[in-house]
């Protein structure tokens, strides 16, 4: 009887049950529906696999060097562009670019949200345009920006504040519209003004969609980054890579796309920190 | 109970006056022609069915039916505030955040806290109101209309969505406060047993027009007049169309 499984009803005799007996907990705990209780770090148990199989696969000879260098090369490979001061430089000059771009780009996407959300006129007159810079891959513009800007720096933090901003916008102006009604109407009876309609119901009202539309920003920054890198640079983490595929230096090569998986998990990191800290007025599945 | 028409008092003094109040038109009218006095300081509740229009009558006292075609003169004092069914609290503010809300005066927090004790939420100024029990979240929406002083109370079946004992209770609370700050009061409710316990005067509404007007005594409000109670009860219940109760 002790051994049957919790949710099974006892069959017979239930109050000759061991269990009972010893006055242990025996309550049915019926199954929960959500995802259940949040564990700290277990977002790492995926990417853990995922270097123990690469680790696995390199020691075991199943994987050729030549074709994905083993880790601890690559580790090895870091310590070295670390100590000549490579690593640093590039990555400084990367994580630059990255930052203006998203920063630009979130300013741009919050502010057209916020007029495309708030006014009629606005919204004919943003949204359309919007809708077809995102039909437009990022990535096809890059010809047009380097005829207008030249390769420097502007057309690269310009192309990478192309790609934040519009999933900044559409998730901003989605949470802004879908602000429930009864809070408009609840601001009328309390007699808020238009600022402070703004800054008490819509801005935080739009959080949730603002949030969602960084996590997504944040990404994009990173790929455009590593398009402008490869395509026209004399810096950053992606020219040290396309300067390593000349040379077929794996190792260095690796040690990018590792470099790149590493700040994009940061920063979503920091993202999600940053929603946590700022939604905590929300209770949802995630928790 | 004698019945007597609404809209005979003198209007200068009122609170509230309507004067052929008309939305929709035609034979989709919500309001077809109401007249309704409120003097200051009384509390009236609005009875009805379901669909009779005392809700459009409320929203339009509150100013919140800007897209309803409709004719008729509303006069309203300066300070209204309204209380929903739902207690329509901003989920990403806290609780003192949200009885402050929109307010401009200086001493608006110390007032805001003074509110919450009143309702018996002191200490709980911090708390998300995902945090409160539903009764406790309309207790914050009381105390947030009544920290405006307002001259007029226009409630919208605001304990409907409470059980009946926490109900009970917000009875006497609302009680207490109209007692403490002496605003006029509309309640829109289909709770007869409510309406007599809280109201001075009740008027039946029944397809937008006010079909009965009664005055409720103390006595009878609050059973003293055992007899008197149970009539106004079977009157209202009539008027209400509701037949064969066994009360």
């Amino acid at each position: 009887m002790s051994a049957a499984p919790v949710l099974e009803r006892p069959a017979v005799e239930p109050h000759l049950d061991p269990a009972l007996a010893a006055g242990e907990d025996v309550r049915p705990t019926g199954r929960r529906l959500g995802p259940g209780r949040r564990r700290r770090l277990a977002w790492l148990l995926g990417p853990a696999a995922l270097l123990a199989l690469w680790t696995l696969a390199s020691a075991t000879g199943l994987l050729d060097p030549r074709i994905l260098s083993e880790p601890w090369t690559v580790v090895a490979t870091a310590g070295e562009l670390l100590a000549d001061g490579r690593l640093q430089e590039n990555l400084a000059i990367s994580a630059q670019r990255a930052g203006l771009g998203l920063f630009f780009g979130i300013v741009v996407g919050a502010l057209l949200a916020l007029v495309s959300g708030l006014s009629r006129v606005g919204e004919a007159l943003i949204d359309g345009p919007v809708q077809i810079k995102r039909a437009i891959p990022g990535l096809a513009l890059i010809p047009l920006l380097i005829l207008w800007f030249g390769i420097d720096e502007t057309m690269k933090v310009l192309t990478i504040t192309l790609g934040v901003f519009v999933p900044i916008y559409l998730q901003t102006h989605a949470g802004l519209r879908g602000i429930d009604l009864r809070y408009v109407e609840l601001a009328q009876t309390v007699g808020l003004s238009r600022t402070a309609f703004i800054r008490k119901v819509v801005l935080p009202g739009a959080m949730p969609g603002f949030f969602l539309g960084l996590r997504f920003a944040v990404t994009g920054a990173w790929v455009s980054l590593v398009v402008v890198e490869q395509i026209n640079a004399t810096s950053g983490i992606g020219y040290m890579m396309e300067l390593a595929r000349t040379y077929g230096q794996t190792n260095i090569i690796v040690l990018g796309l590792a470099v790149y998986g590493i700040l994009g998990l940061l920063s979503d990191g920091a993202v999600r920190f940053l929603e946590r800290k700022a939604l905590s007025w929300q209770r949802t599945l995630a928790g | 109970m004698a019945a007597h028409p609404g809209g005979l008092t003198a209007v200068a003094t009122n609170a509230v006056s309507v004067r052929n109040l008309i939305r929709g038109f035609g034979p989709k009218g919500v309001l077809n022609g109401v007249d309704l006095d409120i003097a200051p300081g009384e509390f009236v509740a609005l009875l009805g069915p379901s669909g009779c229009g005392k809700s459009t009558l409320l929203r339009a006292l509150a100013g919140l039916d800007h897209d309803v075609k409709g004719s008729g003169v509303i006069t309203v004092p300066d300070r209204v505030s309204v209380v929903f069914q739902d207690s329509r609290l901003l989920p990403w503010d806290s609780v003192l955040g949200n009885v402050t809300l929109g307010l401009r005066e200086h001493d608006a927090e110390s007032r805001a806290r003074n509110a919450l004790a009143e309702v018996g939420l002191a200490g709980r100024e911090k708390s998300w109101p995902h945090e409160l029990s539903g009764g406790e979240q309309q207790r914050v929406a009381l105390a947030r209309s009544l920290v405006r002083e307002p001259q007029l109370l226009l409630a919208d079946e605001p304990f409907g969505a409470l059980d009946a004992l926490t109900r009970i209770k917000m009875h006497g609370l609302l009680q207490d406060l109209v007692a403490l700050h002496r605003p006029a009061v509309l309640l829109v409710t289909h709770d007869v047993d409510e309406a007599i316990a809280l109201a001075d005067r009740i008027v039946v509404l029944d397809h937008g027009r006010v079909a009965t007007v009664r005055t409720v005594t103390p006595d009878v409000s609050t059973a003293v007049d055992a007899a008197g109670h149970e009539a106004l009860r079977r009157d209202l219940l009539a008027d209400l169309g509701v037949v064969g109760t066994s009360h």
